[in-house]
């Protein structure tokens, strides 16, 4: 049923794609807790972490890949949808620590008994509960999306007009969040978690756990991705990209579609943000920066838009490339970055998968027939 | 008390520079009236301290001053009073009168004159009625605000004095208010007090606000006259305010429409979504730096003029790096916004972290020259000349920039290749050279917006990211390919954030703004002023 379709969705890359990420789930999280320290194959929970980080960055970037590669729609503010998922699950965090504190408040956070407050604000309401705070994970950022998305699609707001202003959205809420009286902790935003669904969150089989969640969240959202892609509205979001006068001559109400992915992306990078703060720990305005947001757009171009496996490739590689380029040559990574978002624009407009599917193949269509060993990998996922 | 001193000081200085001031009586009448300071207890004090001030000698404010501080003695063996100095353990004695040095004397042989509080009230007052009669008007007026302060009863006969001698309109308006508050606060009759409420209430200003509402709780026809004042004072101030946050609203416009007006060129007029645009903003104002540094070390003289002949080095810098941006990466880009967008951030950061590691990280200082320092008053309006100059600079490159669009040859072939690239070039439009050059001229104008930034921002290579943002945002809010719309958009936005600062504060304004511009693009997605036709597809 469904999940036969999501599975049929998939092409024989995206098999092997998700049946890496389930491996990964498994193997990496056992190289770290079954793998003794001196082995070859031992990860270490920095090493573990990291690439957890890495995981859900690869997911925001499918996210944005979802509007941009395949309806067109150039976000820069997907870095707020991020960030409002990670305040979601950081609020959640905050409650669960209790009288744990500084303050040793056994509802208020720490911040917010040293602002003075009484009691909580509305806001904070329920999210001590896990199921209403993950709810709200993928609802705030797809409220605020469909909202948005609603009042800009129905008048028409495209191309590089929508870029700035959703620009200008994740701009608003920078400086909004970093105000003390919203009640998001200001400049220094939520830290000092203690646990999660009552694991403490610094310990090794929680963060092995993490990992997993964020990998398998991946290959989920890579298998609703591809059924979306290739279903038939895939189509209308690819006729829409490349002529969107001429699909609602046609009859499709174009608004409609566009607001559909936007929503759905927008959730998706918010249960992205959501898994990548408990394992950096802290969530504060800065995710919301612009910067951040074209950042993520630079994954996506770099891993090929479009494709669906190359922002995962992009956000991986780019990030892989700031951490070590930050510890060994911090002055470099900058230059380094800002050749990157020249060079694929100018000489790599398909990214490196594109690029491998020029050079490798020779062919610019992937290939299309199913495969025995992808199906089985897709059910486990 | 330290500001009667600083009077009394002021005093000193004026009989320095004018000598032949009549205000003196003789040295010996002056002497003995200082000697009677010494002569006994508080009440003959009192008394000394009278007659000295009733003499109107400009000398008398430092001796009662020095009084006041405790640095006046009497010698013992004769019962002379002068100033001691502490050398080591000894005093070095000077004559009040005269200035001359009188030797050093033991401690033992000289005794402080002693003040109390009522001597301290006593030599308060009359200082401040000496130096109403100041020959200096800074002096007196400074006096009158003093007693206008200090609602002193015993300075009124001082006041009527002073105010039958001055000649001054201001000063004399200033010393009936002060005569005013002084005159509430003793015990003379309703009808006069009424008469002061109003006199105080024509003056004004925030010093009568304050001192009126100190009434405005007072039963009977003062407190009521009082509160009848405070509210028309409070109305007024309000107008004042209002009027201050236009000027700052004017101001901040300014400022956006010099980041912007760059913007509307290279966006506006050719659709490049250049977003090195702060960047080439940042390079103007580190080009202001240099030449600055270069005029500092080599020729100091001209440092007045440093900001003049930064102006074309900066356009040039900024102006040939937006050309080698263009002949580099944006040509291979029309047509495709996204990716300039994308490619020029690029851009951005690189130049970022090249400015990073040719200057370092840190801010640098650029000077103000004399022509811009300083403020002036209109009304309760604080102007300082360096935004009036940044004002007036703005205005003077958007009306240059207008007359190249609309006079010129280049500007004339700019609009032709904006409005229809090939008909341009069937018609024998050198197409390239005119992109190169229209990028050149919306960068070398971001570049002269730095020269004014430096002046009022850190100059810091993140200098350009704070403008990019709202740069975009005045562009597509006035309209894009009109440069009146981005002159009205920047003056809109400009002030509608000043106005909207001292209701939600400067962060919560700033944000519905923004929430209001995104509104905005809803309902008119072209903005103010949207070109109409076919151009508009194009």
């Amino acid at each position: 049923m469904i999940t036969t379709f999501l599975i049929d969705s998939l092409d024989r890359r995206g098999r092997v794609v998700v049946a890496l990420l389930v491996a990964l789930a498994l193997l990496v999280p056992a190289g770290n807790l079954l793998v003794p320290e001196g082995s070859a194959f031992h990860v270490s929970t920095y090493q573990l972490t990291l690439c957890g980080k890495y995981l859900t960055y690869a997911l925001l970037a499918l996210s944005v890949d979802l509007v941009w590669g395949y309806c067109g729609i150039l976000s820069l503010g997907h870095g707020a949808f991020f960030a409002l998922g990670g305040y979601a699950m950081g609020m959640y965090l905050m409650r669960q620590i209790g009288s744990r504190g500084v303050y040793a408040d056994p509802v208020l956070p720490d911040f917010m008994v040293f602002l003075n407050w009484k009691e909580l604000p509305w806001f904070w309401q329920g999210f001590d509960m896990a199921w209403y705070a993950f709810l709200m994970v993928a609802l705030v950022p797809g409220v605020l999306a469909f909202l948005f998305g609603w009042l800009s699609f129905r008048s028409r707001v495209t191309g590089v007009y929508l870029s700035i202003i959703t620009q200008a959205l994740t701009y608003a809420l920078l400086l909004a969040f970093f105000r003390n009286d919203m009640g998001f902790g200001g400049n220094n935003g939520l830290t000092d978690f203690k646990d999660i669904l009552g694991f403490p969150i610094q310990a090794p089989g929680t963060r092995a756990a993490l990992f997993s969640a964020s990998a398998l969240m991946l290959a989920l959202g890579f298998v609703v991705a591809s059924a979306v892609v290739r279903s038939k509205l895939g189509k209308v979001l690819i006729a829409i990209r490349d002529a969107e006068s001429r699909t609602r001559f046609i009859g499709y109400r174009v608004e409609h579609y566009k607001l559909f992915v936007w929503t759905l992306s927008a959730a998706m990078a918010g249960i992205a943000g959501a898994l990548y703060v408990p394992q950096v720990g802290i969530i504060n305005p800065s995710e919301f920066d612009p910067a951040a947001s074209i950042e993520a757009v630079i994954w996506v171009a770099v891993g090929g838009r479009g494709t669906l496996v190359g922002p995962l490739i992009g956000a991986v590689a780019v990030n892989f490339g700031k951490t070590w380029f930050t510890g060994v040559l911090p002055e470099v990574w900058l230059y380094a970055l800002g050749a990157l978002f020249v060079v694929v624009t100018l000489f790599l407009p398909r990214g490196i998968v594109g690029l491998w599917e020029t050079v490798v193949t020779g062919r610019s269509k992937p290939a299309k027939e199913p495969d025995e060993a992808g199906e089985k990998a897709g059910e486990a996922a | 008390m330290s500001f009667l001193r600083f009077l009394a000081i002021l005093s000193v200085l004026v009989v320095g520079l004018q000598p032949a001031f009549a205000g003196r009586i003789a040295d010996a009448a002056l002497s003995s009236r200082v000697a009677a300071l010494g002569s006994g207890g508080f009440d003959a004090a009192e008394k000394a301290i009278a007659d000295l001030a009733a003499t109107g000698d400009e000398r008398v404010p430092a001796i009662l001053d020095r009084l006041g501080e405790g640095e006046l003695m009497v010698r013992k063996a004769d019962g002379a009073v002068f100033f001691a100095d502490k050398a080591g353990k000894d005093f070095r004695l000077t004559d009040p009168v005269t200035g001359a040095h009188a030797g050093v004397a033991r401690k033992a042989s000289v005794e402080k004159i002693k003040v109390n509080n009522r001597l301290r009230r006593a030599i308060s007052s009359a200082v401040g009625a000496l130096t109403l009669m100041s020959p200096d008007p800074a002096t007196r007026r400074a006096a009158a605000e003093a007693v206008m302060k200090s609602a002193d009863a015993s300075a009124i006969p001082a006041l009527d004095r002073a105010i039958a001698e001055e000649t001054m309109a201001d000063i004399r308006a200033t010393m009936l208010a002060a005569k005013a508050t002084a005159l509430l606060a003793s015990d003379a009759s309703e009808a006069e007090k009424l008469d002061s409420i109003v006199a105080i209430a024509d003056l004004g200003g925030r010093d009568a606000l304050g001192f009126l509402s100190g009434y405005a709780s007072a039963e009977g026809a003062v407190g009521e006259a009082a509160r009848k004042a405070v509210a028309a004072i409070e109305s007024r101030l309000m107008l004042w305010d209002v009027g201050q946050n236009l000027w700052y609203g004017l101001s901040l416009g300014s400022v956006l429409l010099l980041a912007a007006i760059g913007l509307a060129i290279t966006f506006g007029v050719m659709g490049v979504i250049n977003m090195a645009h702060g960047e080439m903003v940042m390079l103007g104002a580190y080009a202001t730096f240099t030449v600055q540094e270069a005029i500092r070390t080599y020729w100091p003289g001209l440092f007045d003029y440093s900001l003049l002949i930064a102006l074309p080095a900066a356009f040039l810098t900024a102006a040939l790096a937006g050309i080698l941006i263009e002949r580099s990466i944006i040509r291979w880009l029309y047509g495709r916004p996204l990716e300039t967008l994308l490619a020029t951030w690029g851009v951005s950061l690189i130049l970022q972290q090249a400015v990073r590691s040719l200057y370092g990280a840190n801010n640098r200082e650029v000077g103000n020259p004399s022509w811009m320092s300083g403020s002036f008053a209109l009304g309760d309006i604080q102007i300082t000349w360096t935004r009036l100059w940044i004002i007036l600079f703005a205005l003077a490159v958007f009306l240059a920039l207008l007359a190249v669009l609309k006079r010129t040859r280049l500007g004339l072939e700019m609009r032709a290749v904006t409005q229809n690239r090939q008909m341009a070039a069937a018609v024998g439009i050198h197409t390239p050279l005119v992109d190169a050059l229209t990028f050149g001229l919306g960068s070398g104008i971001a570049g002269l917006a730095g020269v004014a930034l430096s002046q009022i921002d850190n100059v810091s290579p993140n200098l350009g990211r704070g403008y990019i943002i709202d740069s975009f945002m005045v562009v597509v809010f006035g309209g894009v390919g009109n440069l009146w719309g981005t002159l009205v958009g920047a003056l809109t936005l400009g002030v509608a954030n000043k106005l909207l600062e001292p209701y939600a504060g400067a962060v919560l304004g700033k944000i519905i703004l923004l929430l209001a511009i995104i509104l905005f693009i809803q309902k008119r997605p072209r903005g103010l002023f949207a070109l109409k036709g076919r151009a508009v597809e194009a």
